[in-house]
């Protein structure tokens, strides 16, 4: 109690103090001679946020990028992480891992949200049908993690399962599998639970996009005699290729940053690491700061491309409207 | 509806009393509320008033019954103890006494973190050095030394490398516990030939950590294979990882864990040991799927509620028995060790108290741990697993080493040895998985 009580305080103080801080600004700005009082409140309001920014974005990207070309005791050592990086068979398979996540998650999301959204557009019980899939989104990613560790339970050829995959693979006769331990295809298994959670997000954006699509475009496709892949394909598509970009690069970047996943369900063995995974462990674990930035710093230039395009994107849209 | 505005400073006050019980510290001693003996705690002097503070990685219960232990310590010396336990204190330590607000005492879980601290702290007063000579073999004292200098006494212990089996399952299949290594793999292959089960089940998976129960495995090969001596070369990597002992006892120790007709029983083939946690690879002992497991004496808190551990139970365990008698009785283990930072007479006489026999039986007493102390009253152990732990690290022949894994660089010791036990048990060949992890000792 005492603990806590002692915390409330501290909070409480906190808040005052900022309260304070930003009543002194606001004074002061208004005190402010005439001739200079623009500048003064652009600058006194925007200074505490930029203040902040510098603090909590800036300095730990600049001492970040430095600590990249740095060796386990802080002692610079070039680019030595970087060729540690991409020469280790390790490290090389952590790099190829993440490939397979950032190419396959978004492609098949995309791809089962997509097609998901048009087979159940209008259908009876939409709504239903649309949560059950869009469920797997409100579960956090260790959640799933484990729960599908829990489907990929392995135990040896008589003795009886516990792992459904499994249990459903001797029932119809079939040798059990090491469904986490085999590589390579043990990427690709904790890839599904991952397709799994991101489905649901692409299916709900874009059904709401295709809802969006004119009724009237489409009428007028069906009286000129197209199809309805026709229709899909050069009417629907076109209609909703903003939404499909946002949708493909927000999980691309969520995929590029997976962890939780990888790290509930093999923790990065057998194969199956992933840059934000080894970029953790080699820096909180194995003791290699220099290393762990080194990936980092990767992590944040593979992201940074889909990022800029994203913003893009959603600027010529706003233009064009 | 004036009552409820009535009631409420009642509660407040209500609630304000009953923090203020919980908070208030325990001042009836381990006896339950009657006046403590303090005939015993004279040596310790008066030292009315003043305050030590304690800081250690024991939390929770663990934590209630060693401030316990020195409840009598503080009421008839006056020092009042402000112990604090943290999860964190791996990493807190450091920063506190990098930032000038060191505790006055801290107990640290494993010697490597004492020796990261020693510039900081003070060495052990004569009194306690006199008292470990005493009361601990002098592999422990070694624990607490760093570069000839005396700085911590060992607190509490614990040990590994049981072998754990179901006292029923042997008498009924007429399977005696074999005293030496061989006579265990002679046993190993009695098991497999009979059929009834495996021999052995292990589970290496724990999360990020997935690979260190082998590590124990290793650990115990080539301290009982290799002897003492070569094992301290071998942690402090004064002979590389890939030395041929060390392949050697990791060949030793695949003799069983490599060997499809040896393990995994109930969970599968070799592999599947990786994906089986270790919290559960002990159950198939229980249902008689599988015959020995391997593990630390915390092992006893994984079986089920209501399992009986002792000779004559539902399971028992035997210290892995030795490959070369001349090289010893050995096991390995960890403790606590106590440091300080301050050389105070309050703390002096603290430290004092934390090395006597006294606080090791008043300790042991309460359940759940041992000690290593010599002055420790076997009979003081609350369960019989504790027995046997205590008779084993008294023993004069017993040598005694810290898990080795524990005491190397975490590049290596928190990382490579795990990922190598995986990939060794994933079928590399000993020889390959002892270059890579020599390969990632960090250069110095």
């Amino acid at each position: 109690m005492e603990f806590v009580g002692g915390k409330l305080l501290q909070v409480g103080i906190a808040i005052a103090a900022f309260a304070a801080v930003i009543g002194l600004i606001m004074l002061l700005v208004d005190r402010a001679p005439k001739s200079t009082r623009d500048k003064v409140t652009v600058i006194g309001f925007l200074a505490p946020a930029a203040i902040l920014m510098i603090v909590g974005l800036v300095y730990p990207a600049v001492q970040t990028s430095y600590l990249a070309f740095t060796d386990a005791k802080g002692t610079p050592n070039g680019v030595d992480n970087f060729v540690w990086m991409f020469t280790q068979p390790e490290a090389v398979i952590t790099l190829r891992n993440t490939v397979i996540w950032t190419v396959l998650v978004p492609l098949l999301s995309t791809v089962f949200g997509l097609a998901y959204a048009v087979f159940i557009d209008k259908a009876r019980g939409e709504r239903i049908l649309k949560a059950l899939v869009f469920m797997p989104m409100a579960i956090s990613f260790v959640g799933a993690g484990v729960i599908w560790k829990l489907v990929y339970d392995f135990r040896g050829p008589g003795i009886e399962q516990t792992g459904v995959l499994n249990a459903l693979r001797v029932a119809v006769g079939m040798e059990p599998k090491q469904f986490l331990l085999d590589a390579p295809e043990n990427t690709i298994f904790l890839i599904i639970v991952m397709v799994w959670i991101q489905t649901g997000f692409a299916m709900v954006i874009l059904s709401a996009a295709i809802k969006g699509v004119p009724v009237e475009l489409v009428e007028a496709a069906r009286l000129d005699g197209a199809n309805p892949w026709q229709q899909f394909r050069n009417v629907t598509i076109p209609g909703i290729r903003g939404s499909l970009v946002v949708v493909l690069t927000t999980i691309t970047i969520a995929t590029l940053k997976v962890f939780d996943i990888v790290r509930t369900m093999t923790a990065g063995n057998f194969e199956t690491s992933v840059v934000a995974n080894e970029m953790y462990t080699q820096a909180f674990r194995a003791d290699e700061p220099g290393r762990g930035a080194a990936l980092a710093l990767v992590l944040f230039l593979l992201v940074l491309p889909i990022v800029v395009y994203n913003a893009r994107v959603l600027r010529q849209q706003r233009e064009i409207r | 509806m004036k009552s409820p505005k009535f009631l409420i400073p009642a509660a407040a006050v209500g609630v304000l009393a009953l923090t203020v019980t919980a908070c208030s510290p325990e001042t009836g001693g381990g006896g339950g509320g009657e006046a403590a003996d303090c005939s015993a705690y004279s040596d310790y002097g008066k030292h009315e008033g003043k305050t030590v503070s304690v800081y250690s990685t024991i939390v929770d219960i663990e934590a209630t019954n060693l401030e316990t232990a020195w409840a009598d310590f503080e009421e008839c010396t006056g020092i009042t103890v402000k112990y604090e336990g943290s999860k964190e204190f791996e990493t807190q330590i450091g920063v506190r006494a990098q930032a000038g607000n060191p505790p006055d005492v801290a107990i640290f879980p494993q010697p490597g973190l004492l020796a990261a601290q020693a510039s900081n702290l003070k060495p052990a007063p004569k009194a306690v050095s006199d008292l470990v000579d005493e009361n601990w073999s002098a592999d422990w004292k070694k624990y607490g030394t760093v570069n000839g200098t005396f700085y911590a006494a060992p607190m509490l212990a614990n040990v590994k490398g049981f072998v754990w089996y179901a006292p029923k399952t042997f008498e009924e299949k007429g399977w005696e516990v074999p005293k030496t290594f061989d006579e265990m793999m002679t046993l190993t292959k009695t098991m497999a030939d009979d059929g009834a089960m495996k021999p052995w089940c292990a589970g290496f998976e724990s999360g990020e950590a997935t690979g260190w129960p082998g590590t124990d495995w290793i650990e115990d090969v080539v301290l009982r294979e290799a002897g003492p001596e070569v094992y301290d070369q071998w942690v402090a990597h004064q002979i590389p990882f890939n030395d041929p002992r060390i392949v050697s006892a990791m060949d030793k120790t695949g003799e069983i864990l490599l060997n499809p007709d040896y393990v995994n029983g109930g969970f599968g083939d070799v592999r599947s040991i990786l994906t089986t946690g270790f919290a559960q690879a002990g159950q198939p002992v229980l249902d008689g799927q599988c015959a020995m497991h391997h593990q630390a004496n915390f092992q006893a808190a994984n079986w089920p509620e209501g399992t009986v551990v002792a000779p004559d139970g539902d399971v028992w365990a035997f210290m892995t028995p030795p490959i070369d008698e001349s090289k010893g009785k050995a096991i390995t283990g960890g403790g606590e060790m106590v440091g300080a930072y301050k050389d105070t007479p309050e703390v002096q006489a603290f430290l004092q108290y934390m090395a006597s026999a006294d606080f090791a039986n008043n300790r042991v007493k309460l359940g759940g741990v041992v000690s290593a102390n010599k002055g420790l009253d076997p009979a003081n152990a609350q369960s019989e697993l504790d027995k046997l732990s205590v008779e084993l690290l008294q023993d004069p022949q017993t040598v005694f080493r810290f898990d080795g894994s524990d005491l190397m660089p975490a590049a290596v010791g928190s990382n490579s040895f795990w990922k190598g036990i995986v990939a060794w048990i994933n079928g590399t060949p000993s020889k390959q998985v002892a270059d890579s992890i020599e390969g990632s000792w960090p250069k110095s």
